[in-house]
C-alpha cells in the first residue's frame, strides 16, 4: 500500500461534508467583490474623484495600512484596493479553517483511527484536506474572477489568482500547524497568529516602504497589481511556499505516531484552584481565554480606526455622495463626528457576534454531553445558563469600552485632545451596549426555546453586521435598515444620547433573556 | 425498607419513538440494583428522567423521597451520576474536573480522593482532551466516589475499563454498599450485576420485564435435565412447562421451567434413574431468553435488529468470560 492510498475517497468525503461549507465561504466573498466593484462604479464615477482616493491614500499612511496602495485609479484598481487586503485574509482564514477541520479535528475526534485502520496510506488524510483546502481556493479565485469579468479580462484573472494564491498559502500553514499541536483549536490558534502576523507585516510595510510588505502572502497578493500593470511572476511565489510547506507537512506526518503532536502536550494543575467551584467559575475559565483574545482583537480595531479618523473624513470630504452614505451610517454632525459614530456602530456590531458566541457555547456544552453532568449536580438550569449569559453581557460592556477608549486614544493622538476623545468615544462605545445586548438575548430565547434553531442568531448577528456596513451604501430602502437594532441607536458622538430608545431597547433585552431562561427550564436537556 | 427509587408507569416518547413505554422500578435503601435491558430499551432515558433532565410525558417517579423534575436541584446534593461516555472539559485537567464536579455537589472527601486516585491509578494533571477513553470514565468515577452522597446513579460506568480497573470498581461499588449507600448501576456485563447486584431489573421496550433477586429470577428460568432410564418414559411431553423433549431409546434429554421441576422428577422416579443430570440455568441464559423472548415492546416486531444485535452483544461477553 501507497502512503497516498484512499486520497481520492477521502477527498470525496470531504468534499461531501462540505458541500455547505464552501459555497458558504466562496460565494459571499465573491458577490462582496461584486458588489464594492458596483458600488464604486456609483461612489467615484468621474476620474477627478478617482484620483483623489488615490491622493488621498497616497498621503495617508494608516488608510494605506488598513487597505494597501491605489495601483491603479479606474474603478476595478480601487476595488482591489479596497478587497486585496481583507479578500486575501477571509480566504487564507476559509483555507485554514478547512484544513484543520479535516486533519487534526478528525484525529482529534477519533475518526481519523477509523480511517487509518482501512486501507488508507498514512499521508492521505493529509493530502485529502490540502486537495479540499486548495480546491477552495481555488473555486473562490474562479468565482471572483467571474465577478469582475465587466471590469478587464487581465485584471479580473490576476484578482482570481491573488485570492487563490493567498488561499493556497494559508491551506498549507494550516497543513503544518496540524501537525505541531494536539488540539484542533491550537492548531487553528497557531495558523490565525500567522495570518494575522502576515496581516500585521504587509500592514506596517504598506504604511511605510513597501519593503515588509514582501515578506507576507498577503502582501503578494495585493503586488500581483490586478488591474494596474499586472505582474504574473509574483504568483510564483504562492506556489514556492506553498510547496515549501506542503513538503515539510509530509515529512512531519511520516515522522509521527496518531494523535501525537510535536509540540508537546503541557500538563495542568492536579487539583481545582479556589475559584473553579460554581458553575459561574467554571463558566469563566471556558470563556475567559476566548474573551481576552476579542478584547484584544478590540483595543486594536478601536485605536486603528480611531487613529484613521482624520484620513477618512479626507477622502470623503470631495465626494457627496460618499458623504451622504457617511452621514446615513453615522449621523450628520462634522464628517469625522459621523465617521467615528459610523464606526463605533460597526464594533457594537461585531461586538453583537461575540455575544452571540458566549450565549451558544450553552449550546456546545450541552450537545457535546458536557452539560450533563453538571446539572446532575446541585447547579440548576438557570444558574447554569446564567453563569455563561452573564459573561456574553458583561463582556460586551469590557469589549465596547476597550475599543471606544483606544479609539478615543487613536483619534485623540491626532488631533491632542486624548483625554476628551478617550471620555466621548467611550461614552459612545457604551451606548451601543443595548443593541448588543438585545442580540444576544435574541440568542439566548432561541437556546432556551427552540434549541434547534439557535444556529439561527448567526444569521441575526451577521445580517444585522451586513446591513449596518453595506446598508447605507447600497441604499437599502429604511424599512430593511429598520430591522436591524443598531439602526434605532442614537448615533453617537455625532447625534446626542436620547434615553428612550436605550431604555426600551435595554428592558426588551432582559424580557427576552428572562424569557429564554424560563424557556429553559421547561424542556428536556438532550445531549 | 424504604425506597431510594420508585418509579411507576413512565411514559416518554421522542417524536414518534416511544422511549418508555409504562415502566416500573423499585430500588430499596442501601441496595446495589442492577438496571439491564438491551441496546434501546430505555436506561438511560429513565436515568436522565430520574436526574431531571428529562421531563416524563406520564408516570410517577420519585427519587429520595422528591420530585425528580421540580426538587431537581435539592435531590442532587445526595446523589452522584457518572454517565457511560463521559466527555471533559478540554483545557481543565482531569484533577480540575473531579474537584468541580465534587464540588458542585458540595463537597468531596480529600482523603479519598487521593486513595481513590492512587486505586485507579489515574493521572490528575493530564488536560481533558489527552484522556483515553477509559481514564475519562475513571475522572468521573473518582469524583462520584470522592462524594459524599447517599445515592449513586451509574449507566454503563464501565464501558472502557481493563479488567484490573473493573475489579477496583467492583471494590469500590461494595465499599459503598457497606456504608449503606443505595446504587443504580445500568450494564451489559452481567459478571459485573452478578457479583455485585442485590436486585436486578430487567427492561425491554421500554417497559420492566423482571425485577427481583438473581435467585428469583434463576427460579423462573428452564433446567435443563438429561437422564439415563430403566425403561421408556412415557407422558413427559404432556407434563406442564417442559420444552425441546428429545428422546432417543432409553436416554431423554428436556428442558423444564424451573419452578415445575418437581413433576419431572417425580416422573422419572417413576420409571427409575440410572444417571442423571440436571443443569440449573446459567445467567446468560437467564439475560438472553429476557432479551430475545421479553414480551413485545415497540421495539420488537417493528426493529427486529435491535433484540439481535443485544443477543450478539451478550453472547459476546458471555464468551469472554468463559
Ligand atoms: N434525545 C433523543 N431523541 C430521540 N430519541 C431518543 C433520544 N434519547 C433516546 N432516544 C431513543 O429512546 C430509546 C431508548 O434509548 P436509551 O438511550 O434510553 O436506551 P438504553 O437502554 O440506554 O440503551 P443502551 O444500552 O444502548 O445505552 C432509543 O430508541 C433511542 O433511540
Ligand atoms: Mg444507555
Amino acid at each position: 500500500m501507497n502512503a497516498l492510498t484512499g486520497t481520492g475517497t477521502l477527498t470525496r468525503l470531504a468534499l461531501r461534508r462540505d458541500r455547505v461549507m464552501i459555497p458558504a465561504w466562496v460565494v459571499p466573498i465573491a458577490l462582496l467583490v461584486a458588489s464594492t466593484a458596483s458600488a464604486f462604479g456609483g461612489l467615484y464615477d468621474t476620474p477627478e474623484e478617482r484620483a483623489g482616493v488615490a491622493a488621498s491614500t497616497a498621503g495617508n499612511g494608516s488608510l494605506r495600512a488598513l487597505y494597501g496602495p491605489v495601483f491603479d485609479t479606474g474603478i476595478g484598481g480601487l476595488t482591489a484596493w479596497r478587497m486585496m487586503a481583507f479578500g486575501s485574509a477571509l480566504a487564507g482564514l476559509m483555507a485554514i479553517l478547512l484544513v484543520v477541520r479535516h486533519t487534526r479535528e478528525e484525529e482529534e475526534a477519533g475518526r481519523l483511527e477509523l480511517v487509518g485502520a482501512g486501507a488508507v496510506g498514512r499521508r492521505a488524510p493529509l493530502a485529502a484536506a490540502l486537495v479540499t483546502g486548495f480546491g477552495a481556493s481555488l473555486l473562490l479565485g474562479l468565482l471572483v474572477t467571474l465577478a469582475l469579468l465587466g471590469q478587464g479580462t487581465r485584471g479580473a484573472v490576476a484578482f482570481g489568482i491573488a485570492f487563490a494564491g493567498a488561499g493556497c498559502s494559508f491551506a498549507a500553514v494550516a497543513a503544518v500547524a496540524a501537525q505541531l499541536t494536539e488540539s484542533a483549536r491550537a492548531a487553528r490558534g497557531i495558523s490565525g497568529a500567522v495570518l494575522g502576523l502576515a496581516f500585521l507585516t504587509r500592514a506596517v510595510g504598506d504604511a511605510g516602504s513597501g519593503t515588509l510588505t514582501w515578506l507576507s502572502p498577503l502582501g503578494w497578493a495585493e503586488n500581483i497589481r490586478p488591474f494596474a500593470d499586472e505582474r504574473w511572476w509574483v504568483a510564483a511565489l504562492f506556489a514556492v511556499w506553498a510547496a515549501g510547506l506542503v513538503t515539510v507537512a509530509h515529512a512531519l506526518v511520516a515522522r509521527r505516531d496518531i494523535d501525537a503532536s510535536l509540540l508537546p502536550p503541557r500538563p495542568g494543575p492536579a487539583a481545582a484552584g479556589r475559584r473553579l467551584r460554581t458553575a459561574q467559575g467554571l463558566a469563566w475559565r471556558l470563556q475567559r481565554g476566548s474573551l481576552w483574545g476579542w478584547t484584544a482583537g478590540f483595543a486594536v480595531g478601536g485605536a486603528a480606526l480611531g487613529g484613521l479618523a482624520d484620513g477618512a473624513a479626507d477622502l470623503v470630504r470631495d465626494n457627496e455622495r460618499l458623504a451622504d452614505v457617511m452621514r446615513d451610517m453615522g449621523g450628520a454632525s462634522g464628517l469625522v463626528d459621523s465617521y467615528l459614530a459610523s464606526m463605533t456602530g460597526v464594533m457594537g456590531m461585531i461586538a453583537a457576534i461575540y455575544a452571540v458566541q458566549a450565549v451558544l457555547r450553552l449550546q456546545g456544552e450541552e450537545n457535546s454531553g458536557r452539560a450533563e453532568p453538571v446539572l446532575a449536580t446541585g447547579v440548576g438550569r438557570v444558574r447554569w445558563a446564567a453563569g455563561h449569559a452573564l459573561l456574553a453581557f458583561a463582556g460586551s460592556v469590557l469589549l465596547m469600552a476597550v475599543s471606544g477608549f483606544t479609539m478615543g486614544l487613536g483619534y485623540g493622538a491626532t488631533t491632542g485632545d486624548t483625554a476628551g476623545q478617550i471620555g466621548r468615544l467611550t461614552g459612545a462605545g457604551l451606548v451601543q451596549l443595548p443593541a448588543v445586548w438585545f442580540v444576544a438575548a435574541v440568542a439566548l430565547l432561541l437556546y432556551g426555546a427552540a434549541p434547534k434553531a439557535a444556529r439561527a442568531s448567526w444569521g441575526v448577528a451577521s445580517l444585522t453586521l451586513a446591513t449596518g456596513l453595506y446598508g447605507p451604501a447600497l441604499r437599502l430602502s429604511p424599512w430593511v435598515m429598520d430591522l436591524s437594532v443598531f439602526t434605532h441607536l442614537p448615533k453617537v458622538p455625532s447625534a446626542d444620547v436620547t434615553v428612550a430608545p436605550l431604555a426600551v431597547l435595554t428592558v426588551l433585552a432582559l424580557a427576552l433573556a428572562a424569557l429564554g431562561l424560563a424557556a429553559l427550564r421547561r424542556r428536556d436537556i438532550t445531549a | 425498607m424504604t425506597k431510594a427509587i420508585s418509579v411507576a408507569g413512565l411514559h416518554k416518547s421522542f417524536g414518534r419513538t416511544h422511549a418508555l413505554d409504562g415502566l416500573d422500578l423499585a430500588v430499596e435503601e442501601g441496595e446495589v440494583h442492577g438496571f439491564l435491558g438491551p441496546n434501546g430499551a430505555g436506561k438511560s432515558t429513565t436515568i436522565r428522567i430520574l436526574l431531571g433532565l428529562l421531563r416524563a410525558d406520564r408516570g410517577a417517579a420519585v427519587l429520595l423521597g422528591g420530585d425528580p423534575w421540580r426538587d431537581a436541584v435539592t435531590l442532587h446534593r445526595r446523589l452522584a451520576y457518572v454517565p457511560g461516555d463521559v466527555t471533559l472539559w478540554r483545557n481543565l485537567s482531569g484533577g480540575e474536573a473531579i474537584d468541580l464536579l465534587g464540588r458542585l455537589r458540595g463537597g468531596l472527601d480529600e482523603a479519598r480522593r487521593r486513595q481513590l486516585l492512587e486505586r485507579f491509578e489515574l493521572d490528575p494533571t493530564k488536560k481533558g482532551r489527552a484522556y483515553s477513553k477509559g481514564n475519562r470514565q475513571k475522572v468521573a468515577l473518582v469524583a462520584a466516589f470522592a462524594s459524599d452522597v447517599d445515592l449513586l446513579i451509574l449507566d454503563e460506568p464501565t464501558s472502557g475499563l481493563d479488567p484490573l480497573m473493573e475489579e477496583v470498581f467492583r471494590e469500590c461499588v461494595r465499599e459503598e454498599r457497606d456504608r449503606g449507600r443505595t446504587v443504580l448501576l445500568s450494564s451489559h456485563i452481567l459478571g459485573e450485576v452478578e457479583a455485585l447486584c442485590d436486585r436486578v431489573s430487567i427492561i425491554r421496550g421500554g417497559r420492566t420485564v423482571e425485577t427481583g433477586s438473581l435467585g428469583e429470577l434463576r427460579h423462573l428460568t428452564r433446567t435443563s435435565v438429561t437422564a439415563e432410564l430403566a425403561g421408556r418414559a412415557d407422558g413427559l411431553g404432556g407434563l406442564p412447562g417442559v420444552h425441546d423433549l428429545e428422546v432417543r431409546g432409553d436416554h431423554v434429554r428436556l428442558q423444564v421451567d424451573t419452578d415445575k421441576l418437581d413433576a419431572v422428577l417425580r416422573r422419572l422416579g417413576e420409571t427409575g434413574v440410572r444417571s442423571l443430570t440436571s443443569t440449573p440455568p446459567t445467567l446468560e441464559e437467564l439475560f438472553l431468553r429476557h432479551y430475545e423472548n421479553g414480551p413485545d415492546g415497540p421495539d420488537g416486531p417493528a426493529d427486529p435488529a435491535a433484540p439481535a444485535v443485544a443477543t450478539g452483544a451478550l453472547a459476546a461477553d458471555a464468551e469472554a468470560r468463559r
